[in-house]
């Protein structure tokens, strides 16, 4: 008997990740469906970009500031070394545009935003605010969710590009204001080597690729999460690991795609 | 806070964000000096192209006058075949020289054209028949140990 338990869990668990998959899959169709619904309600979608958006904008300021004056310090120690201190522009740049910028930013809003998300759609479905639209024949996948995927998706490649610019702006002031490298060379260092598409541009495709995986993670849970006090804490903390693994999967699987020149 | 509140607020905030993608595509990135005037390619072979890469500048007394377009095999003569895009304000007489050189001691591979005194200038298609291949270190090594064993070897006759 023990020797046949082995392939029936086996088979458990396949089946149990299939289901999951196609629930996943199934839920965000109908998502996606439900868009063209919600961006000609756009008022709805207006607040859903005050709410992530606005309110993120200091954590994401306060944040690309910080990451902007590491990376001045830490690159010109390393730059100094071999005499390319004025390279410090580009480096930041560069890595603030292709990476930085898009990652923090995502693991920022799935903490910042993707939570709050979770735990108002989770409340609602306990406070059965859901099951009572659904009452008055109101669709609250159209209602509800679609407007706050509209929402993230838009103000997600917005708040990396603010991350960004402020980053090299910090960087700036830690490089030439601070350490003393010439801003003719920051600057012209910088504009040599960032090309506008495929840097600046492959960076806020990734966060638009971020933006659609994290809102769709944070809806999902919500959606999802068993309506009780507890069911919504595990859905909001699953929130924060899935969204979190998730970009810095896909962030790999990006980079490879964009980067790689094979 | 009305409707209008929230709504000037994230026209501020969308404007913010519109702003931060156009200092990161002017200040940080390259579109000002984005060429859009039209160019002329013309045709290389050099016998070793050595770390020369697509997209690499095109410079003639150190200034950027084209971008490398394409790299390939010519597969009769077993040269590379670079295809160069040199913008249409500048004219090279027939005979100018391309070279394979390098920026600084570790940087990246470009493009020297040195003109000639011909009364033709290349022309759109035309190839540049002289040219200087990329100096590869270690037939640069090979090439000095050699002469310094045929020294010796002089040396001890």
């Amino acid at each position: 008997m023990k020797l046949l338990d082995v392939p029936q869990r086996l088979g458990e668990i396949t089946l149990g990740i299939m289901r999951a998959l196609g629930h996943n899959a199934a839920f965000f169709t109908e998502l996606v469906k439900n868009v063209p619904a919600a961006v000609r309600r756009f008022f709805l979608v207006t607040a859903q970009i005050h709410a992530i958006g606005n309110y993120s904008l200091v954590i994401i300021v306060a944040s690309g500031m910080a990451v902007g004056f590491v990376l001045g310090l830490q690159g010109y120690y390393t730059l100094s070394r071999y005499g390319a201190a004025e390279s410090l522009g580009l480096l930041v740049a560069l890595s603030l545009v292709r990476e930085l910028g898009p990652v923090v930013t995502a693991l920022l809003y799935a903490g910042r935003a993707g939570t709050s998300l979770t735990a108002e759609i989770g409340l609602m479905k306990a406070g059965e605010q859901l099951a009572a639209m659904e009452m008055m024949a109101i669709d609250p996948k159209q209602r509800v969710l679609a407007p706050r995927f509209v929402g993230g998706i838009i103000a997600m490649p917005l708040l990396a590009a603010m991350f960004s610019a402020v980053g090299i702006f910090g960087g700036y002031i830690v490089g030439v204001v601070l350490i003393g490298i010439d801003a003719g060379q920051f600057w012209s260092q910088m504009q040599n080597g960032v090309d506008v598409f495929d840097d600046v541009g492959n960076g806020i495709v990734k966060s638009l690729v971020f933006g659609v995986a994290c809102t769709f993670v944070a809806l999902y849970q919500g959606y999802e999460a068993q309506a009780t006090p507890e069911g919504v804490a595990q859905a909001t903390t699953r929130t924060v690991v899935i969204s979190s693994l998730a970009i810095l999967m896909l962030d790999f699987v990006l980079t490879a795609l964009m980067f790689s020149s094979l | 806070m009305g409707k209008k509140g929230i709504e000037t607020l994230v026209g501020t905030f969308v404007l913010l964000g519109a702003l931060a993608i156009v200092f990161l595509a002017l200040k940080a990135a390259n579109l000002a000096s984005f060429t859009t005037s039209s160019t002329y390619s013309v045709q290389a072979r050099f016998d070793n192209i050595g770390g020369l890469k697509v997209r690499a500048p095109v410079k003639s007394a150190g200034v950027t006058v084209g971008r490398v377009a394409s790299i390939a095999l010519d597969t009769k003569s077993y040269q590379g075949l670079v295809t160069l895009e040199l913008q249409q304000r500048f004219t090279f007489p027939k005979d100018t020289s391309a070279k394979i050189l390098t920026a600084g001691l570790l940087g990246d591979q470009y493009i020297g054209l040195e003109p000639g005194g011909d009364d033709k200038n290349l022309a759109a298609g035309d190839t540049i028949k002289m040219t200087q291949s990329a100096v590869v270190l270690e037939n640069l090594i090979g090439q000095f140990l050699y002469n310094k064993a045929a020294e010796s070897g002089d040396a001890k006759k």
